[in-house]
Formats: C-alpha cells, structure tokens, sequence
C-alpha cells in the first residue's frame, strides 16, 4: 500500500561508475508488486542500465500511466523526478514535457492495458512524433490491478484463470511499431537480464522513440497452463534475433565492428551498438526484411527477440518542430517579449 | 435628383429625417462565395471613418453553399451590441430572401440582386426596394467564372458606399493595402467596386441614412478576441502550444503560430523558442500542456467545448498533482456537438467543476477582446501562482468577430508570476524537499522542476498522497491535502480580476422604481454592451438599475456585496440552464430568490432588445403601475 523506503546500504565492495554512484544510488522505494513479478526484472535490469550509463540521476524523468507496470517508476531512481499519470496518458504527458525540456532522459513505463487499449491512439501519435524517450511495454496479456481480465496483447486460445479462451485477435505493439514507423523497437522478456540490459542501454541512447517491449509474465493472474504468457511458455517460444551488445564511445569498439554477422549502428550520441545477428543475415535497418522475418516466424508462434529494428536517421521530434539545441524552458523571458513598442508597431495592422 | 426605387405598387414614404451613424445593416450572403470580405471590407472602412461600429458574422458550420449574414451596427453613442431592428438589408442569397426580407424593419431598405425578377409574394408594401443588377454586370464585365462569383461582393460594396456615404478614399486604401502586390486583382477589385457604386449614383437618392466622419477611433483598434488571446500569450512567455483543431478556437493557435513565426524564431539561428503540438485529440493536447508546465514550460490549449469534455480526466490530474494548466475556452453552442458555429455560454458549470471527484477550478471572463489579451497573460501567472489549471471563458462572438476595442498597452516591467518554484541553490540549503508540505500563505505549496538537483525530485501522481507526496490511502493524510485544495482555490479569489460596478444613483431620492426596492443586473463576458444598453433604455420604462459584470471565479467578496445589497439582481447570460445564477448560488452565500434570470441561448450574440423584454416582461405589473 504506502510506499516503502528501502534502507540504503551500500556495501563498500559495490562497483562505482563514471559519476562515482553505485547501482544502489540507482534504486528506488521498495517494489509493492507481488513477489516474483517479472515488472521487478525489468525494473532491476533498467537500473543496472542506467548505472552502467552513468546517467546523473536528476536529469533523468520517469513517467507512466496506471496499472501494475505503472507503479514501477517508483522503484528505480529515487533522485529523478517521476509522473505517475493517468491511465493511457503517459505518452502526451512524456511529448508536452520533452518539448519543454530535451535535456532530460525520458523513461516511460507503461503496461498492456495502458498502450495497447486505453491509450493506444497517444502511443501511436508518440510514435509518428518520434519523440526521444524510452517506452518500455511491460506485457503480461492480462489486467492485473483489476484481477485478471484479459487485455488487448492476449493471445487468440489464451486461456484466462477461469479457463476461458480468449478469442479475439491480439495486438502486437512490434508489428504496429514497425508499422508506424518506429525508428526503434525491440523485445524481450522480463527474466532475460543479460539481453534486456543492453537493449534499455541501446534504446536511452536513440536519438528518437525507442519502444521496448518486454513479455513480462504476471505471476497472481497469467501464469497457468493455457496462458501464452507464462514463463514456462515464453521461455520454450522465444526466439533470439539479435543480441545488443551496447558498447559506450569511450570503451573499446574496434573489435567488434566487421566480426562474422554482426551489424553496427552508430547511436545519435556517437556510441555503437553491435547486434549480432540470429541468423548471421539479420539487418535491424533493413524495415522490409525485418517485416517478412517477424511475420514468418509469428505465424510459426515463435517470439522473436531482441533488438528487431532500428532507424537513426529520421527526424525526432525536436527536429520536426525546429527548435533549438538546448531546453525551451531555458530561453529568458526577455527573450520570448516582443515588448511594448513591437505591440505599438503590430497595433498598426489592426486598423 | 435621382430617388429610390420604390415599391411601383405601393411607395412607402421616404423617411426623414436623415439618421446619421445611428442603424443597423444586415448582409445575407451564401457562404464560400467570398462575401466574408467584402463585409470585412465595408466594416473596416466605416472603423477607419471614426465611427463606432461592430460586426457580427453569423455563419453556418459549412465549407460552401448555406445561407451566412453579417450584421453591421454603427452608432455614434458607442452601442454597438447587436441590433435586432435592420435598416438597409442586403439580400444576395435567393434560398433566404422570404426570411430577409420578413426581418426588415417597416419602412427600412431592401437591396437586392435586380438580375433576376423578385417574386411578387415577397414583395412588402412598408419597405423600400433597391435593385441592382450585380450578377449582370460581372457577367458583362469579367471573363473568369470564380471573379464573376467573387466580384460581385465588391459590387454591392460599391452600391453601398453610394447610398451610405461611406469614405471612397478609405475603401480604395483599404484594397491597396490589402491587395498590395497584386495587381490584376486590385484592379479587378476596382472596377467591380465602380460598377456597383455608379449604378447606385446614377440610379438612387442617398439614402436616409448616413455616415459621417467622426473621431471616435483615434485610440481604437480592430480586433477579434483570438487574435488578441493568441497575443497574450506570446507576451505571457509561453512557449509550449498543445492543441487539437476545434471550431472556434482554431484560430487562436493560427495566430499564435504566426506571431511565434514573428517574434520568435531567432534571428541567428533560425531556431524556434517556441513548440506547437497538433494532438491526436484533446485528451492528449491538455496531456501535453501537463507535461510541458512540469517541465517547467509556460504553456496553453486552445479548445471549446467538446475538448473541455475530453479534457475532463487530466484537468482531474493538474487540480491533484497541482501542476499548472492554461485553458482557452472559446465556447460554442452544446450540448454535444451542438452548433459549432453559434455562440454560447455554456461551459461555466464544466469548467468550474471539471472531473470527477471534489475538483473546483479558476475561471476568467473576458467580455471583448481588449480583456482577451490581459487576461491571457493573467490566467498564466494564476495558473503559476496557484498551480492548478486556469480556464479563460471567451466564445465564438467574441473570438471570432471584430470588434472596436481600446489599443492594447503592454508594461515592458511585467515579468511572469512563477509561482513557488525552487531553483539549485534553494534546494541544495534544505535538509529535505517535500511536495506538498510548508503552504504559503495562499496555502500554495514550493514545487520543483525536473532536471534540478536530485534532492528536489519527488513522484507527482493522481493517486492519494500526502503532504510529503507519498502514496497514501489513509484518511487523514488524504483529507489533509484535498482541504489545502480547497483553500487554496478559495484564496484565488483575492486574485482574480475584480467585477465592474456602475451604480446608476437615481436622480432625486425616490426609489428606483415604485413598490420595488434596488435592482441589479448582473453578467458576464460578451454579454457587457448589450446590457449596458439595456440598462441606459430602461430607464425609459422607469427602470434604474445597478450593473455588474463578474469577471472571475472564484468570486471575490465584491460580487456576493453587490447581491447583497440590492433587493433583486437578474442574472443575464447565455444559457439555457442559469449557469452562472447557479455558481452564484452555490459558491455565494445569497438568496437564491432574489436572483432572477434573463436567458438568450439561441446561439447568435446578445442584443439589448433581449435583455429589456426579459427584465421588463419580469416586471410588467410593477411598470405598468409606473406608467399608470
């Protein structure tokens, strides 16, 4: 219920990064969700990302909707200002503030029921706008804070606790990213750290939308025989395409460019991330293979894994409105007046 | 000397004598064919002529082909309210001739199309008949099937500057400067200006009615009310636009993207201090504007009254996080989709209670568009100051027509009531910042920005918290901060514009009216001239009355004084359901009895007609005792 303060102990042994904090100047108040949620995977592997990219925490936003996924924000960093929205709403929330303020990294967090029923139109919209966030999907088929029904990424025989099926055509936000032309999409699963690390790491550094979305299992309400998304089946499913390996400017890069069936994207912030190709012929970039690929192996019920397609080229929001480098909110009030004798010579007109 | 065109029938006698900048025209005209200028045109010019003068455009919700009319009143004493009684109409639009025509006052003038035979039936003994073969001589006259259309709006303006008197030399201005650099059409413009001004010379008397020059304008100028809110909040500082497409409002974003195009862009970079979101819908637009202001943007929408509706669930959130909102409200006729091109004040109870749960709001109302670019730079330091959203209630009347309205004058001093924001250096001397905690006398409580420091981060949410801003399900914790709510808004009272009073003292020290005591006539908004008219005429009627016209909400203690103190107060607004008697009622401590109401919602602007037979019709024994 109340949020919880976790107590801080740092145990001197802990790795510091770049800034000098450890993962635990990271975390946040302690996780209400039920135990072995696979929300606090995600929420665990976003921290060590963060950490590892040495992100100061204040400038750092988290924002979400409502729902289970929602209430995470609260568990990773507790020196960065959060917004806990209202349901749906999380990606005009997340635009508004970026427009104002483009300096922060956004993290949005948000559920199923949140971006793929109430609020899909303001996902969609977030997509086209291509606004520089992180949107993390936490996916887990089912509505949990209001006990079970299913939602909208439900699979079509997916049964619910009280062994109906669910007969209606799920939504796919990888197929309706790559549709809209997100210029950044990937998927996992919520207890595959070592792959999810790297790709949150990947996303942060994109210069535009990233939209990750994580098969998170839901242990109270969809984790029973039937559920296509419990851990025993997502964990038979799944297929790995490509690994992202995040490799930051300053670190060594050179080995990993050219090696057998690797791709290489330079990230909007100059960093390099290396996907190695499952199969060796994987090409995030290329968006017509990526959609034959995904398709082929949907039909088979395979979940394709991994960093599945990626665009740093086009223009993100900030570009698409025209606005400078540096935040709106910085620009002296002097600066936006026209003043007084501007106003006497536009009255001129209204004669 | 050349007369009128009379009924051959039946002449009705010229009037005399001559009325000098004292009537009403009416233009009825089928939209899309490009009349919308022509009237501008004629407006303007009679504006430039010195003269008070309104215009009022009453257009349907449609691209081409429904009927449209523009009413011009001139009056030399400054009424310029909407007139129900048309002295000269212009009939150009055959579907509504039967109507025109039946709206003309007895013995007024009827200008029409003379191309094509007037039906007898609609012909009236008690008016005055001009015909002009308009479509004739475009048809003659200019090759272009469009200008033949086009020109003949420029044609009757010419006939009109003819039997009006209206200044040539300023309407010739008046198309050089707005066709400055195109030649072909200036000069089609010109020649379809003459056409209809010789025909007229040549074939009518100037009519009894005329314009003179005056100098009434001299410190005026013309402008609508979206126009000027645009304007207000580029002096505001706002630099984050969210918005979806809503008739009327629209055009308060097209302006503010143009003045933004003006003064905004940086000269040395080309880069625009300023963001306009077009939102995939309204809830995303005040979702956007949320996000913007807690980042720490100055930022607005621009909607009506269905946006309001969508709204409702984020403005919930705003109110609860306390996260500053602007809200333009250019409000049209519901409910539903209603009509969107008709003006209305319907959105006072909506707004001032907006989402669900115990929510109350700030409300401005601006009566013209003067008010329009002050209190739009107000509702921003409102917002700021008491962090919630602000609502500026305008609507369709007063955003989207022209109206002679005083110069705006800017202070070059003002500088943005940001509120309680801490900034590094205030947060880096505090052991600790909590949220909601150490109100100020306003009961507001500091707020930080996001990218700060990490100390001043918090968790803004619309689930229950407490004064520090934690989670919370707890009565006590939860009661704590709602109450603050509440006291806060109370405390916006003191801040929001004060009402205007005019006491209209009795001549001699007899009661105002025989066997009744005080009277009041309250409004808000658009309504102002028309019943500041209506108070002047009832005086006729033996009626002396005390005006107010409320200006914000909360309500400060000077409006529940005046209902206090006079005996019956009508309540004038437009409205099917009393919704401003009823806020009065609700959030003032007056008798509800005494609050009597006069409601005009059918959708066109007010006149002071309405409000004199809706007061007068109240009283009628009382001034029928008077007359006896």
């Amino acid at each position: 219920m109340p949020s919880i303060a976790k107590p801080i102990a740092q145990h001197p042994s802990l790795k510091r990064n770049e800034l000098g904090l450890t993962v635990r100047d990271y975390e946040g108040t302690m996780s209400t969700l039920c135990a072995g949620c696979g929300h606090d995977s995600i929420t665990a592997a976003l921290i060590r990302a963060i950490w590892e990219l040495a992100l100061p925490p204040h400038m750092i936003a988290k924002v979400s909707g409502i729902g289970c996924s929602s209430k995470t924000p609260a568990y990773f960093v507790n020196g960065a200002h959060g917004f806990n929205a209202a349901h749906g709403r999380m990606p005009p929330i997340a635009t508004g503030a970026n427009a104002a303020n483009r300096e922060l990294t956004y993290i949005g967090i948000s559920g199923d029921g949140d971006s793929l029923s109430i609020g899909l139109g303001h996902l969609c919209h977030a997509i086209r706008r291509n606004v520089k966030m992180l949107y993390v999907i936490e996916n887990n088929g089912v509505y949990g804070l209001t006990k079970g029904q299913f939602s909208a990424s439900a699979d079509v025989g997916s049964k619910s606790k009280r062994k109906e099926p669910n007969r209606m055509v799920p939504i796919d936000p990888v197929s309706l990213g790559l549709s809209l032309g997100a210029t950044f999409i990937a998927r996992s699963f919520s207890g595959d750290k070592e792959q999810l690390v790297p790709i949150f790491k990947a996303a942060m550094a994109h210069r535009g939308f990233a939209l990750v979305d994580v098969i998170s299992p839901c242990v109270t309400f969809n984790d029973h025989e039937g559920s296509t998304k419990s851990y025993l089946y997502v964990r038979n499913q799944a297929q790995k395409v490509s690994e992202a390996d995040f490799i930051p400017e300053a670190s060594e890069i050179l080995a990993t460019i050219g090696q057998n069936g690797a791709v290489n994207v330079t990230m909007h912030d100059g960093s390099i991330v290396s996907f190695k190709g499952v199969p060796p012929d994987y090409d995030p970039t290329d968006r017509e293979k990526v959609f034959a690929y995904l398709q082929e192996h949907q039909t088979k019920g395979a979940i394709v894994t991994g960093l599945l397609y990626i665009d740093e080229t086009a223009p993100q929001l900030h570009e698409l409105s025209g606005t400078p480098e540096y935040a709106l909110t910085k620009v002296p009030y002097e600066k936006l007046c026209p003043g007084s004798a501007a106003l006497d010579q536009l009255q001129e007109d209204f004669r | 000397m050349p007369q009128p065109l009379l009924d051959p029938d039946v002449a009705a006698p010229l009037e005399k004598p001559v009325r000098v900048n004292d009537f009403a025209l009416k233009l009825a005209n089928v939209n899309g064919t490009g009349s919308a200028s022509a009237n501008g045109l004629l407006m303007q010019a009679i504006f430039r002529m010195g003269i008070p003068v309104s215009g009022k455009n009453l257009f349907p919700s449609n691209i081409q082909g429904l009927p449209t009319w523009y009413e011009i009143r001139v009056n030399k004493d400054g009424y310029t309210a909407r007139a129900l009684d048309y002295d000269l109409m212009v009939a150009m639009n055959a579907q509504t001739y039967e109507r025109d025509i039946r709206e003309l006052r007895e013995g007024g003038y009827l200008l029409y199309d003379s191309t094509w035979p007037l039906d007898p039936s609609l012909r009236r003994n008690d008016i005055h008949i001009l015909g002009v073969p308009f479509a004739q001589m475009c048809n003659e006259n200019f090759r272009d099937p469009r200008e033949r259309v086009l020109m003949k709006n420029i044609a009757y303006a010419g006939s009109l500057v003819a039997v009006l008197n209206i200044d040539m030399d300023i309407v010739e201005e008046l198309l050089d400067e707005k066709f400055a650099g195109k030649k072909a059409l200036r000069e089609s413009n010109r020649r379809a200006l003459r056409l209809g001004f010789d025909y007229a010379v040549e074939q009518f008397a100037p009519l009894p009615l005329r314009l003179e020059k005056m100098e009434a304008n001299r410190d005026k100028i013309l402008i609508d009310g979206n126009t000027a809110t645009a304007l207000g909040c580029i002096y505001a500082g706002a630099t984050v636009a969210a918005w979806y497409p809503i008739t009327p409002s629209t055009s308060v974003m097209d302006a503010f993207k143009e003045f933004c195009e003006r003064y905004r862009r940086d000269p040395e970079t080309g880069k625009n201090n300023y963001a306009i979101l077009q939102a995939e819908d309204e809830l995303a637009a005040i979702g956007m504007v949320i996000g913007a202001s807690w980042a720490g943007a100055r930022t607005f929408t621009s909607t009506s009254g269905p946006g309001i509706s969508l709204m409702n669930e984020l403005l919930g959130l705003a109110y609860y996080a306390e996260i500053p909102a602007v809200v333009m409200d250019i409000q049209r006729v519901g409910p539903s989709t209603g009509m969107p091109t008709r003006t209305q004040q319907g959105d006072l109870l909506e707004c001032a209670y907006a989402s669900h749960g115990d929510t109350k709001h700030i409300l401005l109302f601006p009566a013209n568009p003067h008010e329009c670019f002050e209190f739009a730079v107000k509702s921003f330091d409102l917002a700021e100051r008491f962090q919630t959203p602000v609502f500026m209630l305008s609507d369709l009347d007063i955003g989207m027509n022209d109206w002679v309205v005083d110069r705006l004058i800017w202070d070059d001093a003002y500088r943005p009531d940001r509120g309680r924001v801490l900034d590094a250096d205030e947060v880096r001397d505090l052991s600790h910042f909590f949220r909601y905690d150490h109100e100020d006398e306003n009961h507001v409580a500091a707020r930080t920005l996001p990218g700060v420091d990490p100390k001043a981060a918090y968790f803004a949410r619309g689930s229950g918290h407490t004064r520090t801003g934690a989670y919370t399900e707890i009565p006590d914790e939860y009661q704590q901060v709602v109450d603050r709510l509440a006291r806060k808004q109370k405390a916006a009272a003191k801040f929001v514009p004060e009402p205007i009073i005019v006491q209209h003292r009795p001549a001699s020290s007899e009661p105002r009216m025989l066997g009744s005591g005080s009277i009041g006539v309250v409004t808000l908004g658009g309504c102002d001239q028309a019943v500041r008219e209506a108070i002047d005429r009832l005086e006729e009627f033996g009626i002396i009355a005390d005006f107010m016209r409320v200006r914000g909400f909360p309500f400060n203690d000077a409006v529940e004084a005046f209902l206090d103190e006079h005996e019956t107060c009508f309540i004038v607004e437009q409205n099917r359901d009393a919704q401003l008697r009823s806020l009065l009622t609700l959030e003032t401590g007056v008798v509800k009895e005494k609050l009597r109401s006069v409601l005009v919602y059918g959708g066109f602007p007010l006149s002071a007609k309405h409000v004199i037979e809706g007061i007068t019709s109240q009283m009628g024994e009382k001034i029928l005792a008077v007359h006896r």
